[in-house]
Formats: C-alpha cells, sequence, structure tokens
C-alpha cells in the first residue's frame, strides 16, 4: 500500500470523525429549535455539548490541514473551487462558536436569545453544506486540465448534491436526537426519542436514495458493503431507540455516520475529485498527492498523535459521562 | 481592470485585515493562558482566596478572548486554498506539515483541555483541573511555534528543492523547516511580545480598579504579577527582536533597507528616526538619524555596510529578471517604527510601575500601605500632592493595555509587508500565488463578508470585555473553595448546571 492511499484512508477517518462527533453538536444545535420547549431546556441541550463541541471541530481543522499537507491539489482545487458555499460555512463556524461562548455572557433575554437562533442556523446551514459538498465531491465537478474548478456556483447545485445535504442534515439532526436523548433526564429525554423516530425515518428514506443513487454512478463492491452496513445500522438505531436503549442507538446512529463516510470515500478512490470534463484530469490520489517525503513524516505524526489525541477526548467524555436535566436548574441559573 | 480591485490586490488586504484581526487575540490566548495558571497554581499551592478570586476574572477574560482566536482562526487555515490556490499548490508539500502538525499536536490539545478546565471546576479534583489549564497553555504556545515555523519558512525557505516537473517545492529537510534561525528566533520574538501583551493587558486592568480603590487586593496581586511580565518580556521582546534583525540583515536584506528607509548603501549605516522620502526617484528628502546605530544593530559592528534599497532591487534584477523587487516602503518604515515605539512604551511603564510600587521596605515609612489599601504613585517630594495625583497616574496606567497590540499589529504588518513582491522569499511572486479561478466578485465578497461579520464581533467583544473588567473579580462560594475530590464530582451534584462558562 502506499503512503498516498494511506493518506486517503487517513482523510477519510478524519472526515469520518468530524461527521460523527460534530454531527450530534450540530444535531443538538438543531434541536434547540426543534426540541427545547423554554430557556432551562435549551440551556440542557447547550450543556450537553458545551465541554466537547470545540474539541469536536478540531476534525474539521485536522482534516483541512492534513489535505493541505497530504494532497495539495486536492486541497487548492476544493477551496477554491468551492469558493462560496465554504465561505457560508466558515462564516456559520465563526458566529456558531461566539454564539456558545457569549450566550450566557449577559443575563438580558434578548441577548441570549438572539445568540440561540444563531445556534440554530449556523448548526442547520453547514450540517446541509457538508453534504452538498461532498455530493458533488463524489460525483465529480468540472475540472480543467490544470486541476482548476471551471464550474459556477450553480452547478454545484445539482439534485444529486442537494439530496446529499439533505442526508447530512437529518442523518446529523438523527444523531443529536439520539445523543440528546442519552445525555438528559425527564421530558425531554422522552421527546428527544419520539423525535429521533420521526427524524430517523426521513433520515432513512433520503440516505437509501442517495447511497443507492452513489452506488449505481460510482459503487463498486467494497462500497456496496457499507452501504450495507450503514442501511442496516440506521435500522438498528431506530429499533435501538425504540426499545429505550439509548447507548446502543448512538452507538449505532454513529456506525450510519461512519459506514455513510466509508461508502462515499469508497467510490471515490482512487480519485480524490473526479473531473467531468475529461476523466484524465481528475484529480487522484497520485497525482494530487505530496512527496514521499512529506507523507512519510506526517505518516510518524499521525500514528503517534493520533491515539493520544483519541484517549484524551475519550477521557473527556468519560468526565462529563452523566445525564443532566432541568429539575435542579435553579431559577435564576436557569438561562 | 482597476488595480485597486484586481483579485490580488483583494485577496491581499483580506489576508491582512483576517491575520491582524485574528493576531489581535492570538498573543492575549499565549499569555493569559499561561498566567491564569500561574495564578491557579499559586491558588493551589497557597490557598489564598485571592489567588482563586484573580484566577476566575483573568480567566474569565481569558475565555471571551480565545472563543475570538479560536473562531478567527479557522479562516485562517481555510483561505489559503480559497484566495492562494496557486501558492497552495506550489508549497503545500511544505508549507502543509507544520499546519497539519499544528492541529493534529497542538488545536487538539487546546481545544480539549479549555473544555475540561471551563465545565471541571465542579467536575475534576483541584490538581487535575489545574493541569487541564497548564495543558492548554503548552497547547496555545506549540500551536504559535508551527505557525511561526510555516512562516519563516516563507521569510527564509529552507530544506527543499524545486521540482520542475511538477512545478512545485518539494521538502527535503523537515528539521531544518522547524529549527532553522528564522524560526527559533521569530518564535522567542512573538512569544516574548505575546507575554507582554498580556502582561500590559494585566496591569492596565488592574490600574483601572486600583484607581477606584476597588478589589485591591487581588488587584495588586494582579498588578505585580503583570508589571514583573512586562518587564521580563519587554527585555525579551527586545533582545529577540535584535536577534531576529541580524538574521533580517543576512536573509532579507531589501526588508532590513526597507525598515530604516534606506535607499543607498552605507558604511557605517545610521538608523533613522524619522524619514521622508521619494519613492519613485528613491531617495529621502528629510531623514534624522543616529549615525551607526544601523551597522550595529544589522551586524553588531558600528562600521559595517548595509546594503540600500536600490543596491538589493538592482542585485535581486540581476538574479530574478527585471521587475520592481522593492515592498511598500513607508508601510515598511513606519510599520517597523511604531513596532518599536509602542513596544518600548509599554516596557517603559511597566518598569516605572514595578519602581514605583516596589516593595514596603524600600519606601519612605510614610507612604506605605497596608494590604487594603491602593499604594500612592509617588514622582513627587511633597506629600501632599502625590496622593492627588496617583489616580491619575493609574488612568493613564490603564491605556497600557492598547500599546503591545498595537505593536504587534504593526509588527506584523511590517514583516509581511517587507518580504513583497515575494510570498516566499526568492521563490515564489505574490502574483503568482493567487487563486486564478477565483473571480473578483468572489473576493470582494468575501472580503466585505469577513470585514464586517469582524467588525460587528469586534463590538461585541470590547462590550463584553468591559462588562467583564467593570464587574471585578467574582465572590466566592462554598463550592468554589471546596472542589470535588474525585473525577466527574459528586453524585448529588450530578444535574447542577455547569455554571462557568455558557
Amino acid at each position: 500500500m502506499h503512503l498516498h492511499d494511506v493518506w486517503f484512508v487517513l482523510i477519510a477517518v478524519l472526515w469520518t470523525g468530524y461527521f460523527f462527533l460534530e454531527g450530534f453538536d450540530f444535531g443538538v444545535g438543531i434541536l434547540t429549535k426543534l426540541l427545547a420547549r423554554d430557556r432551562p431546556e435549551r440551556r440542557v441541550l447547550i450543556n450537553t455539548i458545551g465541554p466537547v463541541w470545540d474539541g469536536n471541530e478540531v476534525w474539521l481543522l485536522t482534516a483541512g490541514g492534513a489535505t493541505f499537507a497530504a494532497f495539495p491539489e486536492w486541497y487548492a482545487t476544493l477551496f477554491s473551487g468551492f469558493y462560496l458555499p465554504l465561505l457560508v460555512i466558515l462564516v456559520c463556524l465563526i458566529v456558531r462558536g461566539v454564539a456558545f461562548e457569549y450566550r450566557a455572557k449577559r443575563p438580558e433575554e434578548n441577548w441570549q436569545r438572539n445568540w440561540e437562533h444563531a445556534i440554530f442556523w449556523t448548526s442547520l446551514i453547514p450540517a446541509f453544506l457538508w453534504g452538498v459538498a461532498f455530493g458533488n465531491i463524489v460525483r465529480g465537478v468540472k475540472i480543467d486540465q490544470h486541476f482548476e474548478y471551471v464550474g459556477t456556483v450553480w452547478d454545484l447545485l445539482n439534485p444529486y448534491a442537494l439530496l446529499g445535504g439533505l442526508v447530512t442534515l437529518t442523518l446529523f439532526t438523527f444523531h443529536g436526537a439520539v445523543f440528546t436523548a442519552l445525555k438528559t433526564v425527564g421530558d425531554i429525554r422522552v421527546r428527544a426519542r419520539k423525535l429521533a423516530l420521526r427524524v430517523g425515518l426521513v433520515t432513512a428514506v433520503a440516505a437509501l436514495a442517495f447511497l443507492l443513487w452513489t452506488q449505481a454512478d460510482t459503487g463498486n463492491g467494497r462500497s456496496l458493503v457499507a452501504l450495507i452496513v450503514a442501511g442496516a445500522a440506521l435500522v438498528a438505531a431506530l429499533v435501538a431507540n425504540q426499545a429505550g436503549r439509548e447507548g446502543w442507538s448512538f452507538a449505532l446512529s454513529g456506525l450510519t455516520i461512519v459506514a455513510a463516510v466509508a461508502m462515499l470515500f469508497l467510490s471515490l478512490f482512487p480519485n480524490v475529485m473526479p473531473s467531468t470534463l475529461n476523466g484524465d484530469w481528475s484529480l487522484t490520489v497520485t497525482n494530487a498527492s505530496s512527496s514521499p517525503y512529506t507523507l512519510k513524516i506526517m505518516t510518524w505524526c499521525a500514528g503517534i498523535a493520533t491515539p493520544i489525541v483519541l484517549l484524551y477526548q475519550g477521557w473527556t467524555y468519560w468526565v462529563f459521562r452523566k445525564r443532566i436535566g432541568t429539575q435542579h436548574l435553579a431559577a435564576d441559573i436557569a438561562h | 481592470m482597476d488595480l485597486a480591485l484586481a483579485p490580488e490586490t483583494l485577496a491581499r488586504w483580506q489576508f491582512g485585515i483576517t491575520t491582524v484581526y485574528h493576531f489581535l487575540f492570538v498573543p492575549l490566548t499565549i499569555s493569559l493562558a499561561a498566567l491564569t495558571a500561574g495564578l491557579q497554581t499559586a491558588w493551589v499551592r497557597t490557598e489564598k482566596e485571592k489567588y482563586l478570586k484573580a484566577t476566575k476574572f483573568w480567566g474569565k477574560l481569558f475565555l471571551i478572548n480565545i472563543a475570538m482566536g479560536v473562531v478567527t482562526g479557522i479562516v485562517q487555515e481555510f483561505q489559503f486554498g480559497m484566495n492562494w490556490s496557486d501558492y497552495s499548490r506550489f508549497v503545500g508539500d511544505i508549507f502543509g506539515a507544520p499546519l497539519a502538525f499544528e492541529a493534529l499536536i497542538a488545536f487538539f490539545f487546546e481545544s480539549t483541555f479549555i473544555g475540561l478546565w471551563i465545565f471541571g471546576w465542579d467536575k475534576l479534583p483541584k490538581k487535575i483541573h489545574l493541569a487541564c489549564i497548564w495543558m492548554v497553555s503548552i497547547g496555545t504556545i506549540l500551536s504559535a511555534y508551527f505557525i511561526l515555523a510555516a512562516n519563516s519558512w516563507m521569510q527564509h525557505p529552507v530544506g527543499y528543492k524545486i521540482d520542475r516537473a511538477r512545478h512545485r517545492a518539494e521538502l527535503t529537510d523537515f528539521w531544518a523547516v522547524l529549527t532553522q534561525n528564522t524560526a527559533l528566533s521569530q518564535a522567542f520574538h512573538t512569544l516574548a511580545a505575546s507575554f507582554l501583551t498580556g502582561g500590559a493587558f494585566m496591569v492596565g486592568i488592574a490600574a483601572f480598579h486600583l484607581a477606584r480603590k476597588k478589589h485591591i487586593r487581588v488587584m495588586k496581586t494582579s498588578l505585580r504579577l503583570g508589571l514583573v511580565t512586562v518587564v521580563i518580556a519587554g527585555l525579551l521582546t527586545a533582545i529577540s527582536g535584535d536577534t531576529l534583525g541580524k538574521v533580517m540583515y543576512k536573509q532579507q536584506p531589501m526588508k532590513m533597507a526597507s525598515a530604516e528607509a534606506l535607499w543607498d548603501g552605507q558604511k557605517p549605516a545610521p538608523f533613522s528616526i524619522f524619514a521622508y522620502g521619494d519613492v519613485e526617484k528613491g531617495h529621502n528628502t528629510v531623514a534624522i538619524e543616529i549615525p551607526g546605530l544601523l551597522s550595529f544593530l544589522a551586524d553588531d559592528n558600528f562600521t559595517s555596510y548595509v546594503p540600500g534599497i536600490n543596491d538589493v532591487n538592482k542585485a535581486e534584477q540581476q538574479k530574478f529578471g527585471p521587475g520592481d523587487y522593492r515592498p511598500n516602503i513607508p508601510v515598511a518604515f513606519w510599520g517597523f517604527r511604531w513596532m518599536i515605539g509602542f513596544g518600548m512604551a509599554s516596557f517603559a511603564i511597566g518598569l516605572a510601575g514595578l519602581w514605583l510600587t516596589r516593595k514596603k521596605f524600600l519606601l519612605p515609612k510614610h507612604l506605605r500601605v497596608g494590604e487594603d489599601e491602593v499604594p500612592h504613585l509617588v514622582l513627587f517630594k511633597n506629600k501632599a500632592l502625590s496622593p492627588k495625583l496617583s489616580p491619575w497616574y493609574w488612568r493613564i496606567a490603564t491605556w497600557t493595555l492598547a500599546f503591545p497590540l498595537i505593536a504587534n499589529s504593526w509588527g506584523w504588518i511590517f514583516t509581511e509587508t517587507g518580504r513583497q513582491p515575494w510570498v516566499v522569499y526568492g521563490v515564489l511572486r505574490t502574483r503568482d500565488a493567487v487563486s486564478p479561478g477565483v473571480s473578483q466578485a468572489e473576493v470582494l465578497t468575501s472580503m466585505i463578508v469577513f470585514t464586517a461579520l469582524y467588525a460587528i464581533l469586534a463590538v461585541v467583544e470590547v462590550k463584553l470585555l468591559a462588562k467583564y473588567v467593570k464587574a471585578g473579580p467574582p465572590e466566592l462560594t462554598e463550592a468554589d473553595l471546596n472542589p470535588p475530590t474525585k473525577i466527574g464530582g459528586d453524585t448529588r451534584d450530578a444535574d447542577k448546571p455547569m455554571a462557568f462558562s455558557y
């Protein structure tokens, strides 16, 4: 196995980690409008992800940095080509981070409500746009012989990619609802479970359509296996949710994300960004990658750092493993 | 196309705006993390309440600030791909690696442990909680190092070869990139300046409260800590700045000459305090100079030859072909002066403050004060006058907090402008680095969006900071003074809100 293949896998892993982790915190952000009925409930929702969302987001920064280092051509084509959608995502991530940090810094209801609106929209929009972006990456875009994207922003909004956006949006919302059921006690936990069922059914329909479309277009034997795993995990997550097994349900909704992202990357390989204009102009793991020396250094770094990161991030989840609820929120600190 | 709105110009403006804005927060984050960690360590060791109050007070300001640092940092990583895709293609093999290292080693560290620190007050035993803020501090410093190594490579590329077939630069020695003298001296200089910034921030805010005779114990401790930090960091900033200047003289003679508006090489070369010149004709019409000083700064020798702008321009034309290899000289010249001037001013105020608030036994008897009184800043022998004038001095000291911020911004503007027209010195020109496929409208849109967003956030941030500065240190509760003894906290408070931050 070549190092550039290893790095293709590692970047897939980083995106998977990002969607698994930030997936549920995007979901919880969306639930602040769909599920929470009052300020204390919104506060509880935000508290479930408070200690971890920042660490979750670093998976994106690492995926970006690793792509820059391991596949500079991919990084350059992707981020200059998807300029405006990426701009929207960046603006959302900026506002979202500030919203979490600043929301409770003033007691006024207006101030907090504005930041809560911000949390909802800045969770929803990126959750949708990441799916659009990946839909386009897998399907291929107009890339010329210099590896430059020559399409327009409207080319990115094709039915396949929009369906991809709907999948990530619903899947992350489902993942967030399951996470909320796992992390809370009381009424909100019961309602989160009910909502998870409804969102989960929509997710199942959208995801099945999108993944089958992908399989028919660019799939292969391995991606078919991933597709079957994703489908089975989603069904099992719904069953576990109905049975009140919240830990299982969350693990399975996570597995759905893992398998779905794996399926996309498996159907992409060995391309990293196919050209719809001419197959020879596609970016591949070979023509987009860095030199073997750089890849070797990066492999050492990732090999040593990744297990350590997983250990201390895992520890964080363990420290904050307890369920939280509204019943002990005193009125004066309930905001 | 109108040159002022060319994508290259807009992309440069956007890079300048987003970077300088990001860098308002970074030095404060680096230094406040360490200073807060120091205060919390003092609390854990001495159990004095003033240290815990100080930790919570500065910790809160640190958090308001780091939030902005983190979110504005996201843009930095992606705008290379968005606006500078040809740069990314050409140098990604080298430049991407420290960025990826930063994310893997530093960002994860910083962001994970900051979550633990914010929410861990009632979930973690004292010492483990303390370790978390130190981890954050280590993360911020590592992160700065990797970024500065990447930037230093642009100032002075090492450890690479050019692959003509793939039209790109390729890494041959990563260790050289991480440890070259430009990276080391730039990191030293930037980190020292960061502590100067955090120290001055503490001095300014502590002086604000002392002028009003509020929170005296906490603020006196903070003031001393801030003053000591300013003085030590100020010295280190000057020493490392001098080292960096000598490195620059050897590696980037054009930057050195522009910093001094030295048009023609001289031996010995003078240091210019003020200059007004004609860029087109290549000479100064007015100049106030200290003879020999530039030679000394550049080469440790009062009589060394320092090449001028016109000489370097000619040499580079011979080497790289026809063209204008001069940066924007007024910006470089004045940027250099503002950097040094404001940096020196904060150091001077720190030194004066340390002298004026020196230990009790050094002061004459009638000027000594108890623990709950504000010391007088004494500059006159007239006993009646000094207590009256003191509050005014405290107010002046408050303004100190802005000085290093101004110095930092100009420092970056200088170092980045001084390298132009190169984006990687001697290797890649800025005009060849922009994204060819990105339209003028797209860059203009993003520049307007980011600038507007940053302007709004600046207002929000400053108002929040002002609110928490005015509020002063919090009153301590039972829970604050008796942290949990086991990880995860006590069962009885499992669903207590994690109230420190959100």
